[in-house]
């Protein structure tokens, strides 16, 4: 019996392979798509890195006041420039610190609510909130925060020790914005806890509450502790609502009644500035940059190591 | 007989009906907190949208389309190269994220080897670029593309930089999609003698398509309402609406940061305006996408 | 006896030989095996037991009692509503928005479903082992611990400590982690170990009944025989509800058996009874239903 399909007594006729030329050149193609992340990212750092070891290279200017110094102002003339870069840092501190302890508990809640309470008709007209809120421009959270949040919240609860630049109105609003990034992300791990974890909790005669807080979200914990790691991020990476509401104080203080300029804040104000290529205020540009980049790089390790630990324990 | 009371039994029965008012106290409270947390979400979207159209409802007229930005006269001031702008961003950021990401998916999924050393370091990258900032895709702009390659701000700059922002969502959002289609697609495809392209091209990539447009529309939803990168690599106002690629442009959310920092009521009401166009544009694009994602998307 | 109302569907229950009220329960001293039995205590029992999910009237009319530190065995073959029927016990089918249960299941003379009892309750004294182990992702001493620090009883340190060892003494597992059992995740274990552990979680409570679902049908044919063997230490403390669909199984090691089967109502859909319930001895040696004896010689099933 034979299989193919050529004359008796011929060889069969399966040609060795050839190279598909046309496979391999798509092939290549679609490596260079998937090379372009790396690409970026080698872009990034070098674009930021360059300018900014150019910054420490000058003479005036020392990694150590850098990091320690409390007077940060680059933009002003050679004598006079300071370059402690720590008001910065505090401000940016500040804002993130309130906008997470408004995302982190309403953002939990609300994650725990859709996934565990919620029936469908609820869901359907909850989630669609949070995506609308979490497409919102930033420019508009900072609009709000400075026309309407700032004068009709906060002046009318803290009077005069409030100006109409503050760091506690850009930061809870910020807080805000970062609800939905936290509820979606925890809303996913929680719902990919098995089903029979909790049957499992409710034979044993807990209490919903007992099987939410101490079997579903602990055993959730890897998806939520990314959950914040993002929200962190968010947090120290939002520009638009801390340039329109928090200020351009450049001062070390961590109070949030007053305004303060983060180091987000810095770049887009002094971007607008159209610093000569070269000089001192353009370097610091990047400076401030490659501290952001740094922290959120390190923020970013430290949310995968997290992930990968306890999913680990979990599996 | 049987006997189905014991004195201990009945003790135990008993313990059943014990009131659990206590404990259902707690029960309704942590529900009602939980649910607080939503409410107040929902809340702040009514006042926030609230606000804005009692703020820029009356200036949400003809002249905000046909009039250029002008500071002398806000009352009848508009936003046309803006809104023009932000709609070359948002095709510009389309015709470069499409095919890039979706490339870049195919091969993550397709042609890559799960767990090499290669593919290890591309999902980090990927997950390390989606925490960064969007300014520092800005200083990218500026540091390299204006400074050193284009020169000036120019549309297909801040289309460029648009498009890395959002390019690893749309590479996750392109490989979720593809992943979903079954594997005895693929393999019903190659049993059949066609090479792996073909099957890519013609099976597989045909049934992500929903998948992969809901992810872009987010993706370029995202996009155009960006102002921090376009300020940074020098975006300002122009009253002239773009030609070409090579022109200078601005963009609404540029428009809005502006008007907001001044403090005449004029210019106020023109920036609650300008957001009221800018979330009707987020409404439209998100409504495209949830219907997609729902019309469009299988189960299998 | 009081019979619940009609469902709105299924107008007449088909059933292939004329039945007698209830299913056939003899009560004369009978010995079984080892275990010598003295007039039986009854501690729970079902009446008129029906369950429907929304409206498919998906378990109907199951009366029938069980006796303390018996094993009792739900058998049959799939879709017959014995796990539905075990779930009743505990209340496991008030998680299911669609279920509801008509007819009564007294717990020494309560009413389990009546309104003013508490299901969270139940559960503490009606413990439930399930078809594949799902202990939690904690030690293993966190495991066994988690039953009793939910149940609002305060325990010292050493109390709990005590409670925990009780446990996995009790569910033979001890030996086997004693060394590591405070910080060895339950994951860890086998298989068969998981579900000891289950088992251990279970009897934490100190509850009076232990239902079992399939507990062996996840597991190789030692484990299996492991806890088969735990069962029959366990039921000198505890009473045994265990459903399986392993009929040799019943056989080994059940006290009594209920046999339930699946019908077609006149729309097409499977609802399951029970057919006969008798000493295990005697439902596999010489049943009364024919039916019991077709699924018993393997004619179907």
């Amino acid at each position: 019996m034979s299989i193919t399909k050529t004359a008796p007594g011929a060889a069969p006729s399966l040609r060795p392979a050839r190279p598909r030329t046309g496979e391999r050149i798509i092939e290549g193609t679609l490596l260079a798509a998937a090379l372009t992340s790396i690409v970026t990212t080698v872009a990034i750092i070098f674009a930021i890195f360059e300018p900014a070891i150019e910054f420490f290279a000058e003479p005036e200017i020392t990694l150590v006041e850098f990091l320690t110094g409390t007077t940060w102002t680059p933009l002003f003339a050679a004598s006079q420039a300071q370059f402690g870069v720590l008001p910065l840092v505090a401000a940016t501190f500040t804002t993130s610190w309130i906008a997470l302890a408004v995302a982190i508990p309403l953002g939990l809640g609300a994650a725990v609510y859709l996934a565990e309470y919620a029936g469908s008709r609820v869901r359907s007209v909850f989630k669609p909130t949070l995506e609308i809120l979490a497409g919102i421009p930033t420019v508009v959270y900072g609009y709000f925060a400075l026309t309407f949040f700032t004068p009709v919240v906060l002046e009318p609860i803290f009077g005069d020790s409030i100006g109409t630049f503050n760091m506690l109105s850009a930061g809870l609003i910020m807080g805000v914005m970062i609800i939905p990034v936290v509820a979606s992300l925890s809303e996913d791990a929680i719902t990919a806890v098995p089903q029979n974890l909790r049957e499992g909790a409710y034979g044993m005669g807990s209490t919903k509450m007992q099987v939410s807080t101490r079997v579903v979200v602990p055993a959730a914990f890897s998806g939520i502790a990314a959950a914040f790691m993002l929200a962190v991020s968010r947090a120290v990476g939002e520009t638009m609502i801390v340039a329109l509401a928090a200020g351009k104080r450049s001062n070390f203080t961590f109070n949030p009644l007053q305004d303060g300029w983060t180091m987000t804040g810095f770049i887009v104000d002094a971007a607008q500035g159209d610093q000569p290529t070269g000089s001192i205020g353009y370097e610091s540009l990047f400076a401030v940059a490659m501290l952001l980049f740094v922290i959120t790089f390190v923020l970013n390790i430290i949310s995968i190591r997290l992930v990968r630990k306890y999913r680990e324990e979990y599996e | 007989m049987s006997t189905l009371t014991t004195t201990r039994g009945v003790d135990k029965a008993a313990a059943l009906t014990g009131a659990p008012h206590e404990n259902l106290l707690k029960e309704r409270l942590f529900r009602g907190v939980l649910l607080a947390c939503l409410v107040f979400a929902t809340f702040f979207l009514v006042v926030l949208f609230a606000y804005i159209i009692i703020e820029g409802a009356a200036r949400f007229d003809a002249n905000l389309f046909l009039n250029q930005f002008s500071q002398i006269s806000p009352e009848t001031a508009g936003g046309q190269s803006a809104i023009l702008g932000t709609i070359y961003l948002g095709l510009l950021v389309i015709a470069i994220t499409v095919p890039l990401g979706t490339a870049a998916a195919v091969y993550l999924e397709e042609y890559a080897t799960k767990g090499s050393r290669l593919s290890r370091t591309i999902d980090v990258n990927i997950q390390n670029l989606a925490a960064v900032p969007s300014v520092v895709y800005g200083l990218l702009g500026l540091g390299i593309f204006v400074r050193v390659i284009f020169g000036e701000p120019t549309l297909l700059v801040g289309g460029l930089i648009l498009s890395l922002l959002v390019l690893p969502v749309v590479i996750v959002a392109a490989r979720e999609a593809i992943k979903a289609v079954p594997p005895s697609l693929r393999e019903g495809s190659l049993g059949l003698g066609a090479t792996r392209w073909q099957t890519t091209w013609k099976m597989v990539l045909p049934n992500a398509i929903p998948g992969i447009a809901t992810g872009v529309i987010l993706a370029v939803s995202r996009a155009i309402g960006e102002a921090a990168p376009l300020v940074v690599i020098g975006v300002g106002l122009i009253t002239f609406n773009p030609n070409s690629l090579d022109d200078r442009f601005t963009a609404l959310p540029i428009l809005i940061f502006d008007t907001a920092k001044r403090p005449q009521e004029a210019f106020q009401d023109l920036s609650a305006a300008l957001i009221i166009v800018s979330l009707i544009l987020l409404i439209v694009l998100n409504s495209t996408a949830i219907f997609i994602r729902n019309r469009y998307t299988r189960k299998w | 006896m009081t019979t619940s109302p009609n469902p709105t569907t299924g107008v007449g229950v088909p059933t292939s030989a004329p039945k007698t009220e209830g299913p056939r329960i003899t009560l004369e001293h009978e010995e079984h095996g080892d275990r010598e039995r003295a007039p039986m205590d009854m501690i729970v029992r079902t009446e008129d037991l029906d369950v429907y999910y929304g409206d498919f009237w998906a378990v109907r009319k199951v009366t029938m009692d069980v006796a303390r530190n018996q094993i009792t065995a739900l058998i049959g073959p799939s879709g017959c509503g014995k796990s539905t029927v075990l779930r009743c016990f505990n209340r496991m089918n008030d998680l299911i928005p669609t279920a509801r249960v008509e007819g009564h299941v007294t717990y020494h003379g309560q009413d389990l479903y009546a309104k003013n009892v508490d299901p969270v309750e139940v559960r503490r004294q009606v413990g439930m082992v399930f078809q594949r182990p799902n202990p939690f992702p904690k030690t293993i001493f966190e495991n066994v611990a988690y039953g009793p620090k939910v149940s609002g009883v305060k325990y010292s340190r050493s109390d709990l400590d005590d409670l925990v060892v009780e446990a996995l003494k009790g569910a033979a597992l001890w030996e086997e982690v004693k060394a590591e059992y405070k910080d060895k995740s339950g994951l860890a274990l086998s298989g068969g170990q998981q579900q000891r552990l289950c088992i251990a979680r279970a009897i934490a409570t100190e509850p009076e009944i232990i239902l079992m679902d399939e507990p062996c049908s996840a597991l190789d044919p030692i484990a299996t025989a492991l806890i088969e063997d735990l069962m029959q230490e366990l039921v000198t403390k505890y009473t045994v509800i265990i459903v399986t669909h392993n009929m040799q199984q019943a056989a080994r090691v059940s006290d009594r058996t209920a046999f339930f089967t699946a019908n077609l109502d006149d729309r097409g859909q499977r609802f399951g009874e029970l057919v006969e319930y008798d000493y295990t001895a005697k439902l596999f040696s010489n049943p009364a239903d024919s039916r019991t004896e077709d699924y018993i010689s393997g004619r179907f099933g």
